[in-house]
């Protein structure tokens, strides 16, 4: 960890000017992931500014009959808010089966869609890796290397890490959208579909805030209604990251939205693959799927998302 | 004391207090936070700096040049002392690595540099700034498979006795089957950690995380080329070691060579993402078993091969620890290879040898049970035997193999008509039970002890160790009850090299050896206690002494004696092991192919249990450790960088909570009176044999897939499951 200076700001406005004002600057909340890459060198901010003190916790209700979500609502409290269980299922169940009760009650709703892969190569800074250091190639892509856990789809060859967020899965599935305050003070609505970007030349850009842009709430339109399920698989039964996670949400008729975790660079959706839920699992990934480039290790995951929304298309 | 013949009746046959159920008497200092663990030692002296190591990051090579410049300069930064700086230090006892020192790179994360600073974060932001040129070693291939082609049938085997090929021919039934088990991290909650005293590179005080003292003492003054009796360390308190802290490591060289740079005590822990390639492993293995039996279920010949992979010197693990011995063939040969690799460094853990060979063997009996229609356990028993099977001569001291497979099949409800693989299914969740046996060799090491009686208690002190197992307990246990005194009247005193030597805690050999040590002590100090008191055919009870009936306490003395246990030669006329059943049910669903563990059941037949409380808890730690194994543990070989990639908690996965459903434990306590006085044999490693093989049999149940390779991940079952 390199030494840093810190302030904690009331106004979320002026907390993202001075972000955008100080080189080196990041926002923490929960502190659940960014300050393990500080330990780890892998963050190096030379200034902390702690959101903490911005209020930005209270869930509302929207105009649109939807809920309004602050940026420090713990995954905790979001997963239990009465509202939540009942409208969208989806999203407590997604949370419940992330990371652990202590890191849950720490961890906030924008940090959560924040955080940073768990690929090996990122995590080792004697590594390759051209999310962490732009230029020094893909670690998990080379010879003999370690890719089991990694993305099968909306890879590059620069980077195939995942993301690894429950929580942002059901939350694409719900349509949920990313508001925030840009450093010059105006508000920015971000469709979860567009805040996370794919690798590309560039994986070490992870999404669309501009510098300093500061996440404030997250909407969620108003309820969809339908069965809402999330199966997440991994070898363990708790305490892992997803091998692939699947967020469905199913209607009466048939219909419906499905997202998948632990495959890709962001929660993968599509609306083509949305349409084919009437023809079945096996449709559905096909189309979701289509194209996906896995490596030898993680071939496994195509078969298994498969597996899992046909598991999950008996219950709903 | 000298053990050379058979126990016969003694004072544990009437015992009170061993063989009872007691709580850890450490139990109240673990749980407040008091007992002092080596890291957070405070007090023991004033002025520690911190120090934080650096791993090479090359899979092995040379270190062409070291810049310090940076790290010299970084705040609070008082030494940086470089492999570089110094030559290669001696190897201390079982390390085939060097700690430290020489530009030599024989393994990925091997210790570098250590930076040694006024605060914990000060280290290691200057650690972060030291850089390093390598050159590279030549590309190695580090296919265990293709070593394991290569060395097949080469070299003298191990064992070799009978007509193996009449055994493989008319009419036998056959099995003949790869298996692969992964390597294994020890990652035992409290990493490695030290704080050494070489102040004035002077007299050494290294207080650290240790389970053998007597080794780590001598192999310190080794490495350090000081002499032993300049040396002292402390290990009164173990966070777990698994084996992995057997030796002299990398904490505690980097700690003392940084405090000899430093001019003051430093303390170092080794970060946990570092303590996979910096520390010891378990190798992974490829092994091939042919086996043949009558068509009535006895074994005509057993094949067994292995190959692991170790550093020039190293041990690897040899899988076929346990096949000698275990079951009663015609026929048979086994031979354990070694291929020499460029990796980090392979030893010993928790049950070395069997964990990995019974991963395989057990496997393979299921698989010839099932070739022969046979039920399992009818298939074990119809092979258990009495007798070193290639040496008749030579009997077990005490075996119930066979009381451990029908005590467990009873109290686990073990069907042996039970369905069909594949066929019984509860919503999404095959269903499938397996058993798998337990087999575990009963070292016994020489052990010593202080006995005294010092204000009022009885004293005990021993460079025993106590690493969770429950060492203060048991030997309290046998102390007092060889003093007729109370658990209360007894003060335990462990892990200081100061005191007399004892086995230490490792191969499962600890509990055995320094309970023994410690009756030795304490009858030793029964005759000084005697003699003082000019007593003859003095008789202990009640806590007090006496001839005939005059009576009286002895607390109130001033008396001590020192003495230790040596194990006669008698003992090698006979096999000592220790047995065991573990019977698991197992769902598999039927869509992802995840596996998930009902409910376990081990049965042990381990000698006397000196403390029922202490020895389930390591057998279910076991059962816990051997759940990992079977489902997730698997060091990721980056075979292009020859490093392990998942080293840390979140991607190398032990079994959490949710993973562990019900456990039972079952003891024989069967007497062992060639053991040990006490009767007793090790335990601690029992738990963990045969587990995962027990889980694969169950979810070959289960589903009808037979599964050669661990971890049982799902994705080797997808493409097998029924169609969805």
């Amino acid at each position: 960890m390199k030494a840093f200076s810190y302030e904690k700001p009331t106004d979320a406005a002026a907390a993202a000017a001075r972000a955008a004002e100080v080189e080196g600057a990041k926002f923490v909340a929960g502190g659940t992931n960014l300050l393990d890459l500080m330990k780890l060198q892998i963050e190096a901010p030379v200034h902390l500014i702690d959101v903490n003190g911005l209020g930005l916790d209270e869930i509302t209700e929207t105009d649109e009959g939807g809920l309004r979500i602050g940026t420090l609502v713990t995954n905790t409290t979001l997963m239990a808010d009465d509202r939540i269980r009942r409208d969208y299922a989806v999203l407590t169940r997604a949370i419940a089966a992330g990371a652990s009760g202590q890191l849950r009650n720490k961890a906030t709703t924008g940090g959560n869609l924040l955080q940073r892969t768990r690929c090996p190569y990122f995590y080792d800074t004697a590594m390759p890796c051209n999310k962490r250091a732009p230029g020094s190639g893909c670690g998990a892509l080379s010879e003999g290397a370690f890719s089991r856990q990694l993305g099968v789809i909306g890879t590059s060859e620069s980077c195939i890490a995942t993301h690894p967020s429950d929580m942002a899965v059901a939350m694409r599935a719900l349509d949920a959208v990313v508001e925030t305050v840009t450093p010059s003070g105006n508000t920015r609505q971000i469709p979860l579909e567009e805040f996370h970007l794919l690798p590309g030349d560039t994986p070490e850009q992870e999404n669309a805030l501009m510098d300093g842009e500061l996440i404030t709430h997250v909407v969620l339109p108003a309820p969809v209604g339908g069965v809402q399920s999330y199966h997440k698989v991994r070898d363990r039964a708790s305490y892992a990251f997803a091998l692939v996670s699947v967020a469905l949400i199913r209607q009466p008729d048939g219909t419906g939205r499905v997202a998948l975790g632990g495959v890709a660079p962001k929660p993968w959706r599509s609306a083509e693959a949305d349409a084919e839920l009437p023809n079945g699992a096996r449709a559905v990934i096909a189309k979701l799927l289509e194209g996906a480039n896995p490596t030898e290790e993680n071939a496994f995951k195509i078969t298994l998302a498969e597996r899992t929304l046909a598991a999950m298309l008996k219950e709903a | 004391m000298q053990f050379n013949e058979p126990a016969g009746t003694n004072l544990f046959d009437s015992a009170t207090i061993v063989g009872k159920d007691h709580t850890r008497i450490d139990g109240p200092l673990k749980v407040t936070g008091a007992a002092p663990y080596a890291y957070e030692r405070h007090d023991v002296v004033e002025g520690q700096l911190y120090g934080y190591p650096v791993g090479a990051t090359i899979g092995h090579g040379t270190i062409t040049a070291m810049d310090t410049e940076a790290a010299k300069a970084a705040p609070g930064v008082r030494a940086v002392v470089t492999t570089l700086d110094i030559d290669p230090l001696e190897l201390g006892m079982n390390n085939v690595a060097r700690l430290f020192g020489g530009s030599e790179v024989m393994h990925y994360h091997q210790a570098i540099a250590v930076v040694v600073a006024d605060s914990f974060e000060q280290a290691r932001a200057a650690a972060n700034l030291i850089t390093v040129s390598y050159e590279e070693g030549e590309a190695v291939d580090y296919s265990l498979d293709a070593a394991f082609e290569r060395m097949e049938g080469t070299g003298e085997p191990d064992t070799q006795y009978g007509d193996m090929e009449a055994a493989f021919s008319d009419g036998a039934v056959t099995i003949d089957q790869m298996y692969h088990t992964p390597g294994e991290s020890h990652q035992m909650m409290e990493p490695f950690a030290s704080i050494v005293d070489w102040s004035d590179g002077g007299d050494l005080t290294g207080w650290i995380s240790n389970q053998m003292i007597n080794w780590t003492h001598g192999s310190l003054a080794t490495t350090l080329g000081i002499n032993k009796e300049r040396v002292r360390i402390e290990s009164p308190y173990v966070g777990g070691g698994f084996g992995g802290k057997l030796w002299l490591r990398a904490d505690t060289v980097l700690a003392a060579l940084g405090s000899r740079a430093a001019g003051a005590p430093v303390k170092l822990a080794l970060p946990r993402p570092m303590m996979m390639n910096n520390a010891t492993h378990r190798s992974a293995t490829v092994q091939r078993i042919r086996l043949a039996a009558n068509p009535d279920g006895s074994l005509r010949g057993i094949s067994h091969e292995n190959v692991s992979y170790c550093l020039p010197g190293g041990r690897g693990e040899n899988a076929t620890a346990q096949t000698p011995l275990f079951y009663a063939s015609e026929a048979m040969h086994v031979k354990n290879h070694l291929a020499e690799m460029p990796l980090p460094e392979t030893a010993d853990m928790r049950a070395p040898g069997e964990a990995a060979g019974l991963m395989a063997l057990e496997i393979a009996m299921d698989e010839m049970a099932e070739a022969l229609e046979m039920d399992p356990v009818a298939f074990r028993l119809a092979n258990d035997t009495q007798v070193t099977p290639s040496n008749p001569d030579m009997p077990f001291s005490e075996r119930h193999f066979a009381e451990c497979l029908e005590q467990g099949a009873e109290a686990f409800g073990w069907d042996s008509s039970r369905p069909a693989p594949g066929s019984r299914r509860e919503g999404d969740w095959l269903i499938g039970q397996g058993v798998a046996g337990a087999f575990r060799g009963a070292l016994a090491l020489p052990s010593g002890a202080r006995a005294a009686i010092e204000n009022g208690k009885l004293v005990i002190e021993t460079d025993m160790t106590d690493i969770g197992t429950g060492s203060y307990t048991i030997l309290a246990q046998t102390a007092a009850e060889t003093m007729s005194l109370t658990m209360d009247d007894v003060e335990m005193r462990l892990g200081n090299s100061a005191y007399p030597v004892s086995s230490g805690s490792g191969g499962q050999f600890g509990a055995v050896s320094s309970s023994t040590g410690v009756y030795a002590a304490c009858m030793a100090l029964r005759e000084k206690i005697a003699q003082q008191l000019g007593l003859e055919e003095a008789t202990f009870a009640d806590g007090q002494v006496g001839s005939g009936n005059e009576r009286q306490s002895f607390l109130e003395l001033d008396v001590e004696a020192v003495d230790s246990i040596q194990w006669g030669d008698f003992m090698g006329e006979f096999q000592k092991a220790t047995f065991g059943a573990h019977f698991v049910e197992v769902g598999v669903n039927v869509y992802t192919g995840e596996t998930r563990v009902r409910r376990m059941l081990a049965v042990c037949d381990a000698g006397r249990i000196i403390n029922p409380v202490t020895a389930r808890s390591q057998v279910i730690g076991g059962m816990v450790m051997g759940v990992g194994a079977a489902l997730s543990e698997d060091m990721a070989l980056d075979t292009g960088r020859g490093m392990f990639a998942n080293h840390d908690l979140a991607s190398y996965e032990v079994a959490v909570h949710a993973d562990i459903p019900e456990q039972e434990v079952i003891f024989l306590d069967t007497l062992d009176d060639v053991a040990s006085p006490l009767k007793a044999k090790g335990v601690g490693e029992l738990g963990l044999c045969g587990v995962a093989a027990a889980v694969a049999n169950a979810v070959y149940n289960a589903t009808g897939i037979r599964l050669r390779e661990y971890p049982l991940t799902l994705d080797l079952m997808l493409d097998q499951l029924p169609e969805v």
